[in-house]
């Protein structure tokens, strides 16, 4: 805390949103996650799932916590994660798609923990000595996570004839919300400047040597890019966004003040 | 989670048939009385191998339909905190199940064979579970009640007869113990809260009290008697169980400052228990025969979960052979 209140005089609105960008992305697709809990197809996956959306929800707690102390307005993690309009949510649209079945599930987990893998290697040397150590942690879950995806993803894309037909439909529905993850904006400029941390776009090449190998043992066609565009992590969210918030925010904003 | 104490047969189950000898029946009661383990290679009647495998495969399901009412407020857990809390817990009785599945299958029978009885309704799991959750206090009352009910009844199956068994259920009752204490302290935080908090906890623990003392079965006097006291399956009576459950149970509602919905209950001196009121065991045998509000909805959810995952099942099997025949192919 007190690195945080010393910080927090140099503090600028483009580290904090960079941090809630984090925290958001971790809590939607934890929240996501989460809805799989006891739905799965089998067992060790229903674990597996309701594991991967512990580390979530576990890495959101500590950076909603981080961004909170940056902002200095005396919110604490539940504020940040119930009590924000949706527009003040930063995750990438990718992380509030519906699951719709195992096959986009696994291809959005793979295709993201691969993205965290990368953000948290580069995120251990940061400047923002709080922030290395949330990426230190979570690194070793987001690892985690890209090799059960992995597996998964090869397996169902190089399994049937059905289920090579949904993992690809789930690329191809996925593919394009992975664009904004690289978008250049001027929130990256800043904290990549600062040595907070990369701007996204930096960790394109990197990932796509990381995603392709995979997707290619799966038996899977990358699409092309196309113009299609998102913008959550500003704020501009999709139609599904509404729906996931007004289920996990229910009882904050039904019994407004409570604690429990 | 648990199942209940109750002995429903779940139908024929498959596995090797072995020969009744009383020679071999003459050791393995010699092994009982004197308190050892059987293992899954020992001779053991047939008989003992089927109650076993309708216990721990009730038990099992019991666990996996008990996701589904406590997984339907994993969503709106209104903090972070309580969130992790609930996932892990959930995650927990997921884990059960599998443990369970594993120890019935050393007794022959294949997890996919109990998985389609649970799902045709064949097999029964805990009727607690068909009770639906309808607001947040239900979670902490479930631990509270619902696994400290489940605790009562399998701290004395970690001295079960059989080994498989008797050592899954001391893993199972110290996470158990665990989610009680948890679901304690969510009910604390809600009673030190604002008078809607605590009347949630208060209906909670209206609806959820009966059905929790439900969990230890019939009566003594109205239960068939069979050989799993003989056997060390069972080793305290159903009454026996409900009496010390509700002794506990009582001081704690104090501390905690609800009512529990009983105006019989109360302190019997001459006895040294809790006198409570008449159990409606009709309600009891409604919802065990598929007529309480959720016998339905959590068979479906549980058949769509099975149904729905199939291709991936189907998509598991379908590379591994592709591998190992690759591999063949490469040597």
């Amino acid at each position: 805390m007190v690195a945080d209140m010393t910080q927090a005089n140099i503090t600028t609105p483009e580290h904090i949103e960079y941090v809630l960008r984090l925290g958001d992305n971790a809590l939607i697709l934890g929240q996501r996650l989460s809805e799989w809990c006891g739905h799965a197809p089998v067992i060790e996956e229903d674990l597996a799932l309701t594991n991967m959306a512990l580390d979530l929800i576990g890495q959101s707690r500590l950076l909603l916590t981080h961004a909170a102390a940056l902002e200095g307005k005396g919110r604490d993690e539940d504020q940040m994660a119930f009590l924000r309009v949706e527009r003040e949510y930063r995750n990438v649209t990718m992380m509030e798609v519906p699951n719709e079945d195992f096959g986009r599930t696994t291809v959005r987990n793979f295709l993201f923990s691969a993205f965290q893998v990368l953000l948290w290697e580069r995120l251990g040397a940061s400047s923002d000595a709080e922030l290395a150590a949330i990426a230190a942690k979570s690194l070793k879950e987001a690892r985690y996570h890209l090799n059960h995806s992995a597996e998964w993803v090869i397996r169902l894309g190089d399994g049937t004839d059905v289920s090579h037909a949904r993992t690809q439909a789930a690329l191809d529905y996925l593919w394009p919300y992975t664009a904004e993850l690289f978008a250049a904006n001027p929130t990256d400029e800043a904290v990549a400047a600062a040595g907070i941390g990369p701007a996204w776009g930096e960790l394109e090449a990197a990932w796509e040597a990381m995603v392709l190998p995979v997707l290619g043992e799966a038996t899977l066609v990358v699409p092309a890019r196309t113009p299609f565009k998102t913008y959550g992590k500003f704020g501009r969210h999709s139609e599904h966004m509404g729906h996931l918030l007004a289920t996990m925010q229910y009882m904050q904003r039904t019994y407004p003040g409570a604690t429990w | 989670m648990y199942t209940q104490s109750l002995s429903i047969p779940d139908g024929e189950s498959g596995g090797p048939r072995k020969v009744e000898n009383p020679e071999y029946e003459a050791e393995f009661n010699a092994k009982i009385d004197a308190g050892g383990f059987i293992e899954p290679k020992d001779w053991m009647p047939e008989k003992y191998r089927k109650t076993l495998i309708r216990q721990i495969s009730q038990h099992a399901h019991s666990e996996i339909v008990g996701m589904l009412p406590e997984g339907n407020w994993i969503t709106r857990a209104p903090s972070l905190k309580r969130k992790a809390i609930l996932l892990a817990k959930v995650q927990d009785e997921g884990g059960h199940g599998l443990y369970l599945y594993a120890a019935a299958e050393t007794l022959g029978v294949s997890r996919d064979e109990l998985t389609e009885a649970l799902l045709s309704g064949k097999a029964k799991y805990s009727s607690i579970f068909n009770y639906p959750t309808l607001n947040w206090a239900d979670i902490g009352v479930i631990g509270w009640l619902v696994d400290g009910a489940a605790i009562m009844n399998q701290i004395p199956l970690c001295k079960c007869s059989y080994g498989p068994y008797a050592r899954a259920m001391i893993r199972v009752c110290k996470e158990e113990s665990f989610h009680q204490r948890q679901g304690y302290d969510l009910l604390l935080q809600m009673m030190k809260g604002t008078p809607e908090q605590r009347e949630m906890v208060q209906d909670a623990v209206n609806r959820w009290w009966f059905p929790s003392i439900m969990m230890f079965g019939p009566h003594d006097s109205d239960s068939v008697h069979t050989e799993t006291t003989r056997w060390g399956i069972k080793r305290i009576s159903n009454d026996d169980l409900r009496q010390k459950f509700v002794d506990a149970t009582v001081k704690q509602a104090e501390v905690l400052g609800v009512s529990l919905p009983d105006p019989e209950l109360k302190w019997n001196e001459a006895r040294g228990h809790y006198d409570f009121g008449a159990i409606d065991w009709d309600e009891f045998w409604n919802v065990v025969g598929g007529h309480g509000q959720c016998n339905v909805d959590r068979l479906a959810a549980r058949n769509k979960a099975w149904e729905e995952g199939a291709w991936v099942r189907e998509a598991a099997v379908a590379h591994a052979e592709k591998q190992a025949a690759r591999q063949r192919q490469a040597a």
